[in-house]
């Protein structure tokens, strides 16, 4: 299902004339309306003019998240405040929060993309989206919320937490498509399972799951387990929230939606633009936003993109899942570690719960890594030797695939945090010294 | 013939063991015997207690990941060799011993050693073969 046609499935060419008029304009508004980027401008020796096709996005500086809590709180809107309806924000445990704003056009802009995701997805009208992202302050929840609105869904706005009752409700409102993180979609499944509850009490037929990275071994689990299909969907609050992107049921990578953000990947070292199919960071231009547009926003997040046209029709790239985000990233002795790495080798032997947590330590000056692993009752033995065999299993998978040693923990089920919203994967216990 | 225990996976963190035991003790659950096989980072507790399945079902309620296993009680005579008669009639069976432990035994002078070995079954023949008493799994949970 495609929600909307001319635009999701519009030829590149007429597409890429679309993004220039709207970059031009773009570069104008913030050039005019926000000092920040007319000095960052003016410092590369560039003023509006300057670009004048697709590749001039190119010599524009790159926008970092330390400019958002530089500018903190309204520094960077390109709107009057009175056209400004909404705010929203990061929770700032880590410094300023970050706040964008919407203008009235912004949310129906916001509405539009994450209508598409929902339509990815499958919903209409007649669907059921229960939102179990969080609402308020986090983009996660109101965005899909007025996305299934839009389409005329009906909307159950549960938010996160208080399991039982999203599970009673799922089945007596027959919510069919269920929003929320994987992690907690995954809590959600064990919960249902632990609570004894028949499939076909469960009208649910698809699940649109974001704001952390995972992998396709999680997406068989989940679809295993909720017997639904598990869609990856992507946004971040510095772009617009969820709808940034969204796989459709080919489910080979998310189609970004270009004719409002323009993506590109960048070695995260040297900063340089990579060609389609090369592995780097996610950068996005907002060309169509009003209150809080961005320029050349590096995400952090690790992806690669793709342009061969997609059998679902939609000409518009796609980005792989996120593998991981070069600030989560953690390094171990040189060697670069990502959380979904070990979730993938954990899934991939069907060991064990997918529960899993990351400690890194120093001891003396050498990095050490554990990786705490839950034992389920399938795995269980009453043997030493056979839980003993599962660890070096485990470990030896890990060595394989990162080059390092890890040590392996086996821990008691329901012993690791669950999460309602992103789940926590990284201990990291080094930088207390 | 076959012995049902429990089996518990604990992790090597303090109050584990105490917590346990106070689920059972909630639910008039006897500890029979128990052994821990133990690691750096966890520990296998195997218990023999009163009411087996009751016990797996409160301690898998408490959250515990919970096993039932099959084993032996054996009645071993006491006094020195004892326990080697008993070994050398199951390595002449070929059959391997996974773990052992003592139960203590109240009245009479034998003393009682509970086997998981491999061939559960031919292990209780070729034991009663020999003569040698193999508990009846009612008399250990009443011990």
């Amino acid at each position: 299902m495609i929600w909307n046609r001319p635009m999701e499935t519009m030829a590149r060419k007429e597409l890429q004339a679309l993004q220039l008029q709207r970059l031009k304009a773009l570069v104008e508004r913030v050039y005019h309306n926000v000092p920040a980027y007319r000095e960052k401008m003016q410092a590369a020796g560039l003023t509006p003019r300057d670009v004048q096709s697709l590749e001039d996005l190119r010599r524009l500086p790159f926008t970092v998240k330390q400019d958002l809590r530089d500018h903190y709180p309204y520094g960077l809107f390109a709107a009057p405040m009175r056209e400004i309806v909404r705010v929203h924000a990061s929770s700032g445990t880590t410094g300023n929060p970050i706040v964008v704003g919407y203008t009235r056009r912004d949310l129906d802009t916001w509405s539009e993309v994450t209508a598409r995701t929902l339509a990815c997805a499958g919903a209409d009208a007649d669907a059921v989206v229960q939102v179990s992202y969080g609402y308020g302050l986090f983009t996660g929840g109101l965005g899909i919320h007025y996305g299934a609105e839009k389409i005329g869904a009906t909307v159950v706005p549960m938010s996160g937490g208080n399991t039982q009752r999203q599970i009673k409700l799922m089945q007596d409102f027959g919510a069919t498509i269920l929003a929320c993180t994987p992690s907690y979609a995954l809590y959600l499944a064990e919960a249902i399972q632990e609570m004894k509850i028949p499939r076909e009490k469960l009208r649910l037929k698809a699940g649109i799951f974001g704001a952390e990275p995972w992998t396709e071994e999680m997406r068989r689990e989940l679809e295993y387990r909720l017997q639904i299909m598990a869609i990856d969907i992507y946004g971040l609050s510095e772009v617009i929230g969820p709808g940034v992107a969204s796989e459709c049921p080919v489910k080979n990578g998310l189609h970004i939606f270009e004719d409002h953000f323009i993506p590109e990947i960048i070695d995260p070292e040297t900063e340089q633009p990579l060609p389609y199919g090369e592995k780097g960071e996610l950068v996005f231009t907002t060309i169509t936003k009003e209150g809080f547009p961005v320029i050349r926003y590096r995400t952090r997040d690790i992806s690669v993109l793709h342009a061969e046209p997609c059998p679902c029709g939609r000409t518009h790239v796609r980005m792989e899942k996120v593998s991981g985000r070069s600030d989560d990233m953690i390094i171990i002795r040189g060697v670069n570690v990502f959380p979904s790495q070990v979730e993938s080798v954990l899934l991939k032997l069907g060991l064990t719960e997918p529960h899993y947590v990351l400690v890194v330590d120093r001891v003396g000056s050498l990095d050490t890594l554990e990786v705490w692993v839950e034992v389920s009752d399938k795995l269980f033995s009453d043997e030493v030797r056979n839980l003993e065999k599962i660890e070096r299993t485990i470990q030896r998978e890990l060595e394989s695939l990162l080059g390092l040693t890890a040590r392996v923990r086996l821990v008691e089920p329901k012993s690791i945090e669950r999460s309602e919203g992103k789940a926590k994967r990284v201990i990291d216990r080094r930088k207390k010294q | 013939m076959k012995v049902q225990q429990i089996s518990v996976f604990l992790e090597n963190k303090s109050g584990r063991l105490a917590m346990l035991t106070k689920v059972l003790a909630q639910e008039k659950i006897n500890i029979r015997a128990l052994s821990i096989a133990d690691t750096t980072d966890f520990g296998i507790l195997r218990l023999i207690v009163d009411q087996p399945d009751a016990a797996y079902l409160m301690l898998k309620r408490a959250g515990f990941t919970v096993s039932e296993t099959a084993v032996i009680a054996v009645e071993i005579p006491d006094h020195p060799g004892g326990l080697a008669e008993i070994l050398d009639i199951l390595a002449g069976a070929e059959i391997n011993i996974e773990y052992c432990y003592a139960l203590p035994q109240k009245s009479n002078d034998k003393a009682l050693v509970v086997f998981r070995v491999e061939r559960l079954d031919e292990a209780i023949r070729v034991l009663l073969e020999k003569g040698v008493g193999v508990l009846k799994e009612d008399s250990v949970y009443g011990i």
